[in-house]
Protein backbone atom coordinates (compact mmCIF):
# COMPACT_ATOMS: atom_id res chain seq x y z
CA UNK A 1 0.00 0.00 0.00
CA UNK A 2 1.27 3.64 -0.52
CA UNK A 3 0.18 6.53 1.51
CA UNK A 4 0.62 9.81 0.55
CA UNK A 5 -0.22 12.70 2.47
CA UNK A 6 -1.06 16.56 1.14
CA UNK A 7 -0.41 19.59 2.53
CA UNK A 8 -1.92 22.67 1.24
CA UNK A 9 -4.25 25.98 2.47
CA UNK A 10 -8.02 25.75 2.44
CA UNK A 11 -9.05 27.18 -1.05
CA UNK A 12 -6.16 25.63 -2.75
CA UNK A 13 -8.14 22.13 -3.25
CA UNK A 14 -5.54 19.93 -1.76
CA UNK A 15 -8.65 17.47 -0.96
CA UNK A 16 -9.74 17.60 -4.47
CA UNK A 17 -5.91 16.91 -5.48
CA UNK A 18 -5.98 13.89 -3.22
CA UNK A 19 -9.53 12.64 -4.72
CA UNK A 20 -8.11 13.13 -8.30
CA UNK A 21 -4.88 11.15 -7.54
CA UNK A 22 -7.28 8.62 -6.59
CA UNK A 23 -9.47 8.35 -9.21
CA UNK A 24 -6.37 8.32 -11.46
CA UNK A 25 -4.99 5.12 -9.28
CA UNK A 26 -8.45 3.79 -9.73
CA UNK A 27 -8.73 4.28 -13.56
CA UNK A 28 -5.16 1.92 -13.47
CA UNK A 29 -7.43 -0.57 -11.61
CA UNK A 30 -6.29 0.32 -8.39
CA UNK A 31 -8.14 0.01 -5.34
CA UNK A 32 -7.96 3.51 -3.38
CA UNK A 33 -9.41 5.77 -0.78
CA UNK A 34 -8.74 9.11 -0.41
CA UNK A 35 -9.91 11.82 2.46
CA UNK A 36 -9.60 14.79 4.19
CA UNK A 37 -8.11 15.76 7.32
CA UNK A 38 -11.22 15.11 9.57
CA UNK A 39 -11.15 18.98 10.79
CA UNK A 40 -12.39 22.17 10.56
CA UNK A 41 -11.78 23.96 7.28
CA UNK A 42 -10.77 27.70 6.74
CA UNK A 43 -9.99 29.28 3.91
CA UNK A 44 -5.85 29.72 4.19
CA UNK A 45 -5.52 27.29 7.20
CA UNK A 46 -3.32 24.81 6.89
CA UNK A 47 -4.99 21.71 5.15
CA UNK A 48 -4.35 18.02 5.10
CA UNK A 49 -5.46 15.25 2.44
CA UNK A 50 -4.85 11.58 2.67
CA UNK A 51 -4.85 9.18 -0.82
CA UNK A 52 -4.52 5.55 -0.18
CA UNK A 53 -3.25 3.25 -3.28
CA UNK A 54 -3.33 -0.79 -3.16
CA UNK A 55 -3.30 -3.88 -5.11
CA UNK A 56 -5.99 -4.77 -2.75
CA UNK A 57 -9.24 -3.53 -1.15
CA UNK A 58 -8.26 -1.02 1.51
CA UNK A 59 -10.06 -1.89 5.18
CA UNK A 60 -7.89 0.18 6.89
CA UNK A 61 -10.02 3.30 8.34
CA UNK A 62 -7.65 5.68 10.18
CA UNK A 63 -5.61 8.92 9.65
CA UNK A 64 -1.72 8.44 7.83
CA UNK A 65 0.72 9.12 10.00
CA UNK A 66 3.55 7.34 8.47
CA UNK A 67 3.52 8.51 4.67
CA UNK A 68 5.30 7.28 1.81
CA UNK A 69 4.74 10.35 0.02
CA UNK A 70 4.29 13.97 1.30
CA UNK A 71 3.18 16.61 -1.39
CA UNK A 72 3.29 20.23 -0.39
CA UNK A 73 1.03 22.59 -2.29
CA UNK A 74 2.13 25.95 -0.48
CA UNK A 75 5.64 26.98 0.28
CA UNK A 76 4.98 28.85 2.91
CA UNK A 77 3.87 25.94 4.83
CA UNK A 78 6.98 25.13 4.79
CA UNK A 79 8.10 27.72 7.47
CA UNK A 80 4.90 26.61 10.01
CA UNK A 81 4.39 22.81 9.15
CA UNK A 82 6.61 20.00 9.67
CA UNK A 83 5.63 17.77 6.73
CA UNK A 84 8.05 15.42 6.79
CA UNK A 85 6.42 14.23 10.30
CA UNK A 86 6.50 10.36 10.05
CA UNK A 87 7.52 10.22 6.70
CA UNK A 88 9.10 6.63 5.62
CA UNK A 89 12.56 6.36 5.39
CA UNK A 90 13.12 6.02 1.63
CA UNK A 91 10.21 8.47 1.55
CA UNK A 92 9.42 11.31 -1.63
CA UNK A 93 8.54 15.37 -0.96
CA UNK A 94 7.19 16.72 -3.49
CA UNK A 95 7.18 20.65 -3.03
CA UNK A 96 5.22 23.28 -5.15
CA UNK A 97 8.04 26.14 -4.46
CA UNK A 98 10.72 28.06 -7.08
CA UNK A 99 13.44 27.85 -4.28
CA UNK A 100 16.42 25.37 -4.87
CA UNK A 101 16.67 21.98 -3.38
CA UNK A 102 19.16 23.31 -1.31
CA UNK A 103 17.41 26.22 0.19
CA UNK A 104 14.04 23.67 0.62
CA UNK A 105 16.27 21.16 2.00
CA UNK A 106 17.10 23.44 4.89
CA UNK A 107 13.97 23.82 5.96
CA UNK A 108 12.79 19.71 6.17
CA UNK A 109 13.21 18.43 9.64
CA UNK A 110 13.71 14.90 7.49
CA UNK A 111 16.00 14.62 4.42
CA UNK A 112 13.63 12.45 2.07
CA UNK A 113 15.42 9.77 0.00
CA UNK A 114 13.69 11.46 -3.10
CA UNK A 115 13.07 15.14 -3.37
CA UNK A 116 10.88 16.42 -6.17
CA UNK A 117 10.19 20.41 -6.96
CA UNK A 118 8.06 22.24 -9.15
CA UNK A 119 7.51 25.82 -9.46
CA UNK A 120 3.15 24.82 -9.98
CA UNK A 121 2.15 28.06 -8.71
CA UNK A 122 3.82 30.04 -11.80
CA UNK A 123 2.49 26.93 -13.71
CA UNK A 124 -0.97 27.65 -12.67
CA UNK A 125 -1.17 31.29 -13.15
CA UNK A 126 0.22 30.74 -16.61
CA UNK A 127 -2.23 28.34 -17.63
CA UNK A 128 -4.88 28.40 -15.55
CA UNK A 129 -4.96 32.08 -14.57
CA UNK A 130 -4.96 31.22 -11.05
CA UNK A 131 -2.58 30.50 -8.13
CA UNK A 132 -4.83 27.23 -7.59
CA UNK A 133 -1.93 24.70 -7.91
CA UNK A 134 -3.93 21.40 -6.92
CA UNK A 135 -4.05 19.64 -10.71
CA UNK A 136 -0.94 21.28 -11.57
CA UNK A 137 0.85 19.80 -9.16
CA UNK A 138 -0.34 15.92 -9.65
CA UNK A 139 1.30 15.75 -12.96
CA UNK A 140 4.99 16.15 -10.56
CA UNK A 141 3.22 13.50 -8.71
CA UNK A 142 3.38 11.01 -11.42
CA UNK A 143 6.92 12.00 -12.66
CA UNK A 144 8.05 11.49 -9.31
CA UNK A 145 6.36 8.53 -7.75
CA UNK A 146 5.14 6.86 -11.15
CA UNK A 147 2.14 5.48 -8.93
CA UNK A 148 -0.03 6.89 -11.95
CA UNK A 149 0.75 7.72 -15.44
CA UNK A 150 0.18 11.30 -16.62
CA UNK A 151 -2.46 10.29 -18.94
CA UNK A 152 -4.12 8.89 -15.75
CA UNK A 153 -3.82 12.09 -13.99
CA UNK A 154 -5.02 14.34 -16.89
CA UNK A 155 -8.03 11.90 -17.78
CA UNK A 156 -8.83 11.79 -13.46
CA UNK A 157 -9.20 15.88 -13.88
CA UNK A 158 -10.97 16.04 -16.91
CA UNK A 159 -13.69 13.51 -15.26
CA UNK A 160 -14.16 16.34 -12.11
CA UNK A 161 -13.40 19.08 -15.05
CA UNK A 162 -15.44 19.29 -17.87
CA UNK A 163 -14.84 21.38 -20.93
CA UNK A 164 -12.05 23.75 -21.66
CA UNK A 165 -11.91 24.32 -17.71
CA UNK A 166 -10.82 20.38 -17.83
CA UNK A 167 -8.45 20.86 -20.60
CA UNK A 168 -7.10 23.80 -19.24
CA UNK A 169 -6.34 21.75 -16.09
CA UNK A 170 -4.92 18.97 -17.65
CA UNK A 171 -2.11 20.85 -19.54
CA UNK A 172 -1.26 22.32 -16.30
CA UNK A 173 -0.60 18.95 -15.24
CA UNK A 174 1.29 18.08 -18.20
CA UNK A 175 3.52 20.80 -17.72
CA UNK A 176 4.59 19.99 -14.47
CA UNK A 177 5.36 17.04 -15.73
CA UNK A 178 7.36 18.33 -17.62
CA UNK A 179 9.10 20.57 -15.30
CA UNK A 180 9.11 19.05 -12.20
CA UNK A 181 13.14 18.26 -10.53
CA UNK A 182 13.96 15.33 -9.39
CA UNK A 183 16.86 14.71 -6.90
CA UNK A 184 17.88 11.17 -5.30
CA UNK A 185 19.37 12.02 -2.19
CA UNK B 1 -24.05 -12.72 -10.36
CA UNK B 2 -23.23 -12.45 -14.14
CA UNK B 3 -23.11 -8.82 -14.20
CA UNK B 4 -21.00 -6.05 -14.60
CA UNK B 5 -21.22 -3.64 -11.78
CA UNK B 6 -20.72 0.59 -12.26
CA UNK B 7 -17.70 1.08 -9.93
CA UNK B 8 -17.60 4.39 -8.97
CA UNK B 9 -14.87 6.30 -6.72
CA UNK B 10 -17.45 8.32 -4.13
CA UNK B 11 -17.90 9.02 -0.76
CA UNK B 12 -20.32 7.30 1.71
CA UNK B 13 -22.66 10.26 1.68
CA UNK B 14 -22.71 9.84 -2.40
CA UNK B 15 -23.08 6.48 -2.20
CA UNK B 16 -26.08 6.58 0.15
CA UNK B 17 -27.32 9.19 -2.83
CA UNK B 18 -27.14 6.83 -5.33
CA UNK B 19 -28.69 4.23 -3.29
CA UNK B 20 -31.97 6.19 -2.50
CA UNK B 21 -31.67 7.12 -6.52
CA UNK B 22 -30.99 3.71 -7.59
CA UNK B 23 -34.00 2.20 -5.63
CA UNK B 24 -36.62 5.01 -7.19
CA UNK B 25 -37.41 6.67 -3.79
CA UNK B 26 -40.51 9.01 -4.38
CA UNK B 27 -40.26 10.91 -1.86
CA UNK B 28 -37.38 12.57 0.21
CA UNK B 29 -37.88 15.46 3.14
CA UNK B 30 -35.06 17.50 4.25
CA UNK B 31 -33.98 20.28 6.20
CA UNK B 32 -31.32 21.27 3.99
CA UNK B 33 -28.69 23.36 6.97
CA UNK B 34 -26.21 21.95 9.07
CA UNK B 35 -26.45 19.34 10.34
CA UNK B 36 -27.39 18.07 6.99
CA UNK B 37 -25.12 16.21 4.87
CA UNK B 38 -24.60 16.15 1.01
CA UNK B 39 -26.34 13.05 0.97
CA UNK B 40 -29.46 15.46 0.34
CA UNK B 41 -26.74 18.12 -1.60
CA UNK B 42 -26.62 15.50 -4.08
CA UNK B 43 -30.18 13.95 -4.13
CA UNK B 44 -30.93 17.14 -4.97
CA UNK B 45 -28.91 17.58 -8.23
CA UNK B 46 -29.86 14.33 -9.60
CA UNK B 47 -33.64 15.89 -9.21
CA UNK B 48 -32.06 19.23 -11.11
CA UNK B 49 -29.98 17.71 -13.53
CA UNK B 50 -33.28 15.86 -14.82
CA UNK B 51 -31.54 12.16 -13.78
CA UNK B 52 -34.27 10.99 -11.71
CA UNK B 53 -38.01 10.70 -12.59
CA UNK B 54 -40.92 10.51 -9.74
CA UNK B 55 -38.96 11.89 -7.51
CA UNK B 56 -40.70 14.87 -5.15
CA UNK B 57 -37.92 16.70 -2.92
CA UNK B 58 -39.90 18.39 0.18
CA UNK B 59 -37.58 21.08 1.74
CA UNK B 60 -39.05 21.65 5.22
CA UNK B 61 -38.08 23.85 8.05
CA UNK B 62 -36.30 20.94 10.79
CA UNK B 63 -36.01 17.47 10.95
CA UNK B 64 -38.77 16.92 13.12
CA UNK B 65 -40.75 18.02 10.17
CA UNK B 66 -38.60 15.98 7.67
CA UNK B 67 -39.50 12.80 9.30
CA UNK B 68 -43.19 14.04 9.43
CA UNK B 69 -43.30 14.38 5.98
CA UNK B 70 -41.80 11.14 5.32
CA UNK B 71 -44.13 9.58 7.21
CA UNK B 72 -47.09 10.85 4.96
CA UNK B 73 -45.57 10.44 2.10
CA UNK B 74 -44.94 6.89 3.15
CA UNK B 75 -48.62 6.66 4.61
CA UNK B 76 -49.83 6.78 0.76
CA UNK B 77 -47.31 4.49 -0.11
CA UNK B 78 -44.69 6.20 -1.49
CA UNK B 79 -41.28 5.08 -1.00
CA UNK B 80 -39.93 7.97 0.96
CA UNK B 81 -36.31 8.49 2.07
CA UNK B 82 -34.32 10.89 4.65
CA UNK B 83 -30.85 11.68 5.80
CA UNK B 84 -29.85 13.27 9.22
CA UNK B 85 -26.98 13.25 11.71
CA UNK B 86 -26.53 14.06 15.40
CA UNK B 87 -28.54 16.72 17.03
CA UNK B 88 -31.08 16.50 13.76
CA UNK B 89 -31.70 12.96 14.51
CA UNK B 90 -32.02 13.58 17.99
CA UNK B 91 -34.75 16.43 17.05
CA UNK B 92 -36.24 13.84 14.88
CA UNK B 93 -36.88 11.44 17.80
CA UNK B 94 -40.77 11.80 19.06
CA UNK B 95 -41.55 11.40 15.09
CA UNK B 96 -39.40 7.87 14.66
CA UNK B 97 -42.04 6.44 16.90
CA UNK B 98 -44.77 7.70 14.80
CA UNK B 99 -42.98 6.11 11.98
CA UNK B 100 -42.46 3.10 13.59
CA UNK B 101 -45.63 2.88 15.43
CA UNK B 102 -47.46 3.55 12.15
CA UNK B 103 -45.57 0.48 10.45
CA UNK B 104 -44.05 2.65 8.12
CA UNK B 105 -41.08 1.44 5.83
CA UNK B 106 -39.28 4.82 5.41
CA UNK B 107 -35.70 3.82 5.36
CA UNK B 108 -32.82 6.60 6.90
CA UNK B 109 -29.23 7.45 6.70
CA UNK B 110 -27.82 8.65 9.59
CA UNK B 111 -24.63 10.29 9.30
CA UNK B 112 -22.84 9.25 12.91
CA UNK B 113 -21.60 12.41 14.92
CA UNK B 114 -20.92 12.92 18.31
CA UNK B 115 -23.64 14.92 20.33
CA UNK B 116 -23.55 18.45 21.34
CA UNK B 117 -21.94 20.07 23.93
CA UNK B 118 -19.24 20.76 23.10
CA UNK B 119 -20.13 21.27 19.16
CA UNK B 120 -18.48 18.64 17.43
CA UNK B 121 -18.97 17.03 13.82
CA UNK B 122 -16.41 13.63 14.22
CA UNK B 123 -17.73 10.37 14.49
CA UNK B 124 -19.64 9.13 17.36
CA UNK B 125 -22.11 6.04 17.79
CA UNK B 126 -24.15 7.48 20.46
CA UNK B 127 -26.93 9.61 18.30
CA UNK B 128 -28.25 6.26 16.50
CA UNK B 129 -27.91 3.92 19.48
CA UNK B 130 -29.87 6.56 21.42
CA UNK B 131 -32.70 5.79 19.47
CA UNK B 132 -32.45 2.15 19.96
CA UNK B 133 -35.78 1.56 21.58
CA UNK B 134 -37.92 3.49 18.91
CA UNK B 135 -38.91 0.39 16.71
CA UNK B 136 -36.15 1.09 13.82
CA UNK B 137 -34.20 -1.44 12.39
CA UNK B 138 -30.28 -0.57 12.57
CA UNK B 139 -27.21 -1.45 10.00
CA UNK B 140 -24.08 0.10 10.76
CA UNK B 141 -21.67 0.44 7.71
CA UNK B 142 -18.35 -0.52 7.60
CA UNK B 143 -17.25 0.96 4.32
CA UNK B 144 -18.98 3.19 1.69
CA UNK B 145 -20.14 0.06 -0.31
CA UNK B 146 -21.96 -1.59 2.69
CA UNK B 147 -23.33 2.06 3.42
CA UNK B 148 -25.18 1.63 -0.94
CA UNK B 149 -25.85 -2.21 -0.18
CA UNK B 150 -27.58 -1.46 2.85
CA UNK B 151 -29.60 1.41 1.84
CA UNK B 152 -31.16 -1.01 -1.14
CA UNK B 153 -31.68 -3.69 0.92
CA UNK B 154 -32.81 -2.08 3.85
CA UNK B 155 -36.04 -1.22 1.52
CA UNK B 156 -36.45 -4.83 0.92
CA UNK B 157 -36.78 -5.85 4.67
CA UNK B 158 -38.17 -3.18 5.51
CA UNK B 159 -41.43 -3.20 3.03
CA UNK B 160 -41.90 -6.77 4.11
CA UNK B 161 -42.07 -6.72 7.52
CA UNK B 162 -43.87 -2.85 7.56
CA UNK B 163 -40.88 -0.85 9.87
CA UNK B 164 -38.34 1.39 9.05
CA UNK B 165 -34.89 0.82 9.20
CA UNK B 166 -31.88 3.40 9.45
CA UNK B 167 -29.03 3.05 7.89
CA UNK B 168 -25.78 4.21 9.73
CA UNK B 169 -22.62 5.55 8.27
CA UNK B 170 -19.28 7.02 10.17
CA UNK B 171 -18.95 10.67 9.72
CA UNK B 172 -15.86 11.65 8.06
CA UNK B 173 -14.40 7.95 7.79
CA UNK B 174 -17.23 7.28 5.29
CA UNK B 175 -19.29 10.11 5.13
CA UNK B 176 -16.25 12.31 3.15
CA UNK B 177 -13.79 9.48 2.23
CA UNK B 178 -13.83 8.44 -1.08
CA UNK B 179 -12.96 5.02 -2.14
CA UNK B 180 -14.28 2.28 -4.58
CA UNK B 181 -18.15 1.32 -4.90
CA UNK B 182 -19.74 -1.31 -6.80
CA UNK B 183 -23.14 -0.08 -8.01
CA UNK B 184 -25.52 -2.34 -9.26
CA UNK B 185 -26.85 -1.50 -12.93
CA UNK B 186 -30.57 0.45 -12.46
CA UNK B 187 -32.48 -2.75 -14.25
CA UNK B 188 -30.90 -5.18 -11.69
CA UNK B 189 -31.81 -3.45 -8.87
CA UNK B 190 -35.12 -2.48 -9.89
CA UNK B 191 -35.65 -6.71 -10.44
CA UNK B 192 -33.96 -6.98 -6.46
CA UNK B 193 -36.51 -4.31 -5.29
CA UNK B 194 -39.59 -3.95 -7.06
CA UNK B 195 -41.93 -1.06 -6.79
CA UNK B 196 -43.01 -1.06 -3.17
CA UNK B 197 -46.82 -2.99 -2.77
CA UNK B 198 -47.85 -1.59 0.71
CA UNK B 199 -50.91 -2.81 2.48
CA UNK B 200 -52.54 0.17 2.99
CA UNK B 201 -52.28 3.95 1.98
CA UNK B 202 -53.96 6.83 2.67
CA UNK B 203 -55.01 7.20 -0.50
CA UNK B 204 -56.93 3.89 -0.94
CA UNK B 205 -60.68 5.61 -0.53
CA UNK B 206 -62.13 2.70 -0.66
CA UNK B 207 -60.67 0.99 1.69
CA UNK B 208 -60.22 4.08 3.78
CA UNK B 209 -58.24 3.61 7.33
CA UNK B 210 -57.26 5.81 10.12
CA UNK B 211 -53.96 6.72 11.06
CA UNK B 212 -52.79 8.21 14.53
CA UNK B 213 -55.91 6.82 16.27
CA UNK B 214 -56.45 6.56 19.97
CA UNK B 215 -55.39 2.96 21.77
CA UNK B 216 -56.81 2.75 24.60
CA UNK B 217 -55.34 0.18 27.50
CA UNK B 218 -57.78 -2.20 25.98
CA UNK B 219 -55.22 -2.42 22.42
CA UNK B 220 -52.46 -0.51 23.29
CA UNK B 221 -50.30 -3.81 24.42
CA UNK B 222 -51.03 -5.34 21.39
CA UNK B 223 -50.19 -3.02 18.52
CA UNK B 224 -46.48 -3.16 20.58
CA UNK B 225 -46.15 -6.87 20.86
CA UNK B 226 -47.00 -6.87 16.88
CA UNK B 227 -43.94 -4.49 16.64
CA UNK B 228 -41.81 -6.64 18.41
CA UNK B 229 -43.11 -9.59 16.24
CA UNK B 230 -42.00 -7.68 13.22
CA UNK B 231 -38.86 -7.46 14.55
CA UNK B 232 -38.32 -11.01 15.31
CA UNK B 233 -39.50 -11.73 11.40
CA UNK B 234 -37.35 -9.16 10.44
CA UNK B 235 -34.51 -11.42 11.69
CA UNK B 236 -35.28 -14.17 8.87
CA UNK B 237 -35.88 -11.75 6.40
CA UNK B 238 -32.37 -10.41 6.79
CA UNK B 239 -31.27 -13.49 6.10
CA UNK B 240 -33.33 -14.08 3.29
CA UNK B 241 -32.84 -10.83 1.51
CA UNK B 242 -29.18 -10.73 3.06
CA UNK B 243 -28.77 -14.07 0.95
CA UNK B 244 -30.87 -13.27 -2.33
CA UNK B 245 -27.89 -9.62 -2.39
CA UNK B 246 -25.05 -12.32 -2.31
CA UNK B 247 -26.72 -14.53 -4.89
CA UNK B 248 -27.53 -11.67 -7.01
CA UNK B 249 -24.34 -8.98 -6.72
CA UNK B 250 -21.81 -11.08 -5.53
CA UNK B 251 -21.48 -9.58 -1.95
CA UNK B 252 -23.13 -11.73 0.95
CA UNK B 253 -24.75 -10.17 4.18
CA UNK B 254 -27.00 -13.05 5.62
CA UNK B 255 -25.21 -12.86 8.49
CA UNK B 256 -26.39 -9.90 10.78
CA UNK B 257 -22.85 -10.81 12.45
CA UNK B 258 -20.17 -10.39 9.84
CA UNK B 259 -17.41 -13.24 11.43
CA UNK B 260 -13.49 -12.72 10.07
CA UNK B 261 -10.90 -15.50 11.27
CA UNK B 262 -13.15 -16.25 14.58
CA UNK B 263 -12.78 -20.02 13.66
CA UNK B 264 -9.87 -21.20 16.14
CA UNK B 265 -9.94 -17.53 18.20
CA UNK B 266 -9.32 -17.40 20.98
CA UNK B 267 -10.57 -14.12 21.58
CA UNK B 268 -12.20 -11.66 19.36
CA UNK B 269 -13.10 -7.38 19.20
CA UNK B 270 -16.83 -6.87 18.62
CA UNK B 271 -18.12 -3.75 17.31
CA UNK B 272 -20.36 -1.73 14.92
CA UNK B 273 -19.45 0.45 11.89
CA UNK B 274 -16.19 1.65 10.38
CA UNK B 275 -13.79 0.70 12.88
CA UNK B 276 -14.27 -2.82 12.03
CA UNK B 277 -12.45 -2.17 8.79
CA UNK B 278 -9.43 -1.42 10.98
CA UNK B 279 -9.94 -3.60 13.31
CA UNK B 280 -9.69 -6.82 10.46
CA UNK B 281 -6.58 -4.96 9.17
CA UNK B 282 -5.02 -5.36 12.93
CA UNK B 283 -6.19 -9.13 13.21
CA UNK B 284 -4.29 -9.60 10.23
CA UNK B 285 -1.48 -7.95 11.74
CA UNK B 286 -2.00 -10.17 15.20
CA UNK B 287 -2.23 -13.08 13.34
CA UNK B 288 0.80 -13.12 11.66
CA UNK B 289 2.48 -12.09 15.24
CA UNK B 290 0.95 -15.44 16.86
CA UNK B 291 -2.74 -13.79 18.05
CA UNK B 292 -5.59 -16.32 18.17
CA UNK B 293 -7.86 -13.27 17.39
CA UNK B 294 -10.37 -12.98 15.27
CA UNK B 295 -13.41 -10.05 14.61
CA UNK B 296 -17.35 -9.54 14.62
CA UNK B 297 -19.17 -6.99 12.95
CA UNK B 298 -22.16 -6.47 14.25
CA UNK B 299 -24.04 -5.25 10.87
CA UNK B 300 -27.33 -4.85 12.24
CA UNK B 301 -28.17 -3.34 16.01
CA UNK B 302 -31.92 -3.87 15.36
CA UNK B 303 -33.48 -6.10 15.76
CA UNK B 304 -30.26 -7.44 17.70
CA UNK B 305 -28.84 -10.65 16.49
CA UNK B 306 -28.76 -12.64 19.71
CA UNK B 307 -28.37 -16.55 18.29
CA UNK B 308 -25.83 -15.53 15.77
CA UNK B 309 -24.03 -13.57 19.28
CA UNK B 310 -24.59 -16.87 21.65
CA UNK B 311 -23.29 -19.58 18.86
CA UNK B 312 -20.23 -17.22 18.53
CA UNK B 313 -20.13 -16.89 22.90
CA UNK B 314 -20.07 -20.20 23.10
CA UNK B 315 -16.64 -20.46 21.02
CA UNK B 316 -14.35 -18.16 22.39
CA UNK B 317 -12.94 -17.39 25.45
CA UNK B 318 -13.33 -13.47 25.91
CA UNK B 319 -14.97 -11.43 23.69
CA UNK B 320 -13.49 -7.13 23.74
CA UNK B 321 -16.42 -5.06 22.89
CA UNK B 322 -15.44 -1.77 21.07
CA UNK B 323 -17.81 0.97 21.69
CA UNK B 324 -17.58 4.09 20.34
CA UNK B 325 -20.57 5.29 22.07
CA UNK B 326 -21.79 5.45 25.55
CA UNK B 327 -24.55 5.46 28.12
CA UNK B 328 -23.92 7.73 30.99
CA UNK B 329 -24.65 5.95 34.31
CA UNK B 330 -23.66 2.53 32.86
CA UNK B 331 -21.80 1.33 29.92
CA UNK B 332 -21.30 1.32 26.25
CA UNK B 333 -24.40 0.28 24.58
CA UNK B 334 -23.39 -3.00 22.27
CA UNK B 335 -21.50 -4.30 25.23
CA UNK B 336 -24.75 -3.62 27.73
CA UNK B 337 -26.67 -5.38 25.01
CA UNK B 338 -24.31 -8.06 23.96
CA UNK B 339 -23.58 -9.15 27.81
CA UNK B 340 -27.96 -9.30 28.65
CA UNK B 341 -27.87 -11.31 25.06
CA UNK B 342 -25.96 -14.22 26.55
CA UNK B 343 -27.08 -13.89 30.45
CA UNK B 344 -29.12 -16.93 30.34
CA UNK B 345 -27.29 -18.79 28.03
CA UNK B 346 -24.30 -21.71 29.06
CA UNK B 347 -21.94 -18.93 27.07
CA UNK B 348 -20.02 -16.81 29.14
CA UNK B 349 -16.83 -15.55 27.65
CA UNK B 350 -14.88 -13.13 29.36
CA UNK B 351 -16.19 -9.87 28.02
CA UNK B 352 -14.11 -6.37 28.84
CA UNK B 353 -15.76 -3.15 27.45
CA UNK B 354 -13.39 -0.79 25.58
CA UNK B 355 -14.23 2.92 25.07
CA UNK B 356 -12.54 3.95 22.21
CA UNK B 357 -12.87 6.88 19.22
CA UNK B 358 -15.65 8.93 21.15
CA UNK B 359 -16.22 12.31 19.10
CA UNK B 360 -13.50 11.02 16.35
CA UNK B 361 -10.66 9.87 18.23
CA UNK B 362 -8.52 7.84 15.67
CA UNK B 363 -8.54 4.72 16.52
CA UNK B 364 -5.38 2.60 15.03
CA UNK B 365 -4.34 -0.99 14.16
CA UNK B 366 -1.94 -0.28 17.29
CA UNK B 367 -4.43 0.61 19.34
CA UNK B 368 -6.40 -2.51 18.74
CA UNK B 369 -2.90 -4.39 19.27
CA UNK B 370 -2.46 -2.68 22.58
CA UNK B 371 -6.42 -4.24 23.45
CA UNK B 372 -4.82 -7.80 22.47
CA UNK B 373 -2.03 -7.47 24.98
CA UNK B 374 -4.59 -6.44 27.52
CA UNK B 375 -7.04 -9.13 26.60
CA UNK B 376 -4.19 -11.64 26.34
CA UNK B 377 -3.43 -10.76 30.00
CA UNK B 378 -6.91 -11.20 31.25
CA UNK B 379 -7.75 -14.42 29.62
CA UNK B 380 -4.56 -16.22 30.60
CA UNK B 381 -4.62 -15.15 34.38
CA UNK B 382 -8.47 -15.61 34.29
CA UNK B 383 -9.08 -12.14 36.05
CA UNK B 384 -10.42 -9.00 34.62
CA UNK B 385 -8.84 -6.04 35.16
CA UNK B 386 -11.77 -3.87 35.07
CA UNK B 387 -15.13 -4.40 33.45
CA UNK B 388 -15.04 -0.99 31.93
CA UNK B 389 -12.26 1.20 30.17
CA UNK B 390 -11.83 4.43 28.89
CA UNK B 391 -9.08 3.40 26.04
CA UNK B 392 -7.77 6.78 24.90
CA UNK B 393 -8.33 8.66 28.21
CA UNK B 394 -5.20 11.40 28.63
CA UNK B 395 -3.59 10.61 32.19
Amino acid sequence: MIEIRFHGRGGQGAVTAANILASAAFLEGKYVQAFPFFGVERRGAPVTAFTRIDEKPIRIKTQIYEPDVVVVLDPSLLDTVDVTAGLKDGGTVIINTEKSKEEVLEKLKKKPAKLALVDATTIALEVLGLPITNTAILGAVAKATGVVTLEHVQKAIQDVFSGALGEKNAKAAAEAFEKTETYEL
Amino acid sequence: MDYKPIKKVISGNYAAAYAAKHARVEVVAAYPITPQTSIIEKISEFIANGEVENLQYVPVESEHSAMAACIGASATGARAFTATSAQGLALMHEMLHWASGARLPIVMVDVNRAMAPPWSVWDDQTDSLAQRDTGWMQFYAENNQEVYDGVLMAFKVAETVNLPAMIVESAFILSHTYDVVEMIPQELVDEFLPPRKPLYTLTDFDNPIAVGALGTPADYYEFRYKIEKAMEEAREVIHKVGREFGEKFGRDYSQMIELYRTEDAEFVFMGLGSLMGTVKQAVDVLRSEGYKVGAAKVRWFRPFPKEELYELAKHVEGIAVLDRNFSFGQEGILFNEAKGALYNTDAKPIMKNYIVGLGGRDFTVSDVRKIAENMKKIIESRKLDREIEWYHLKR
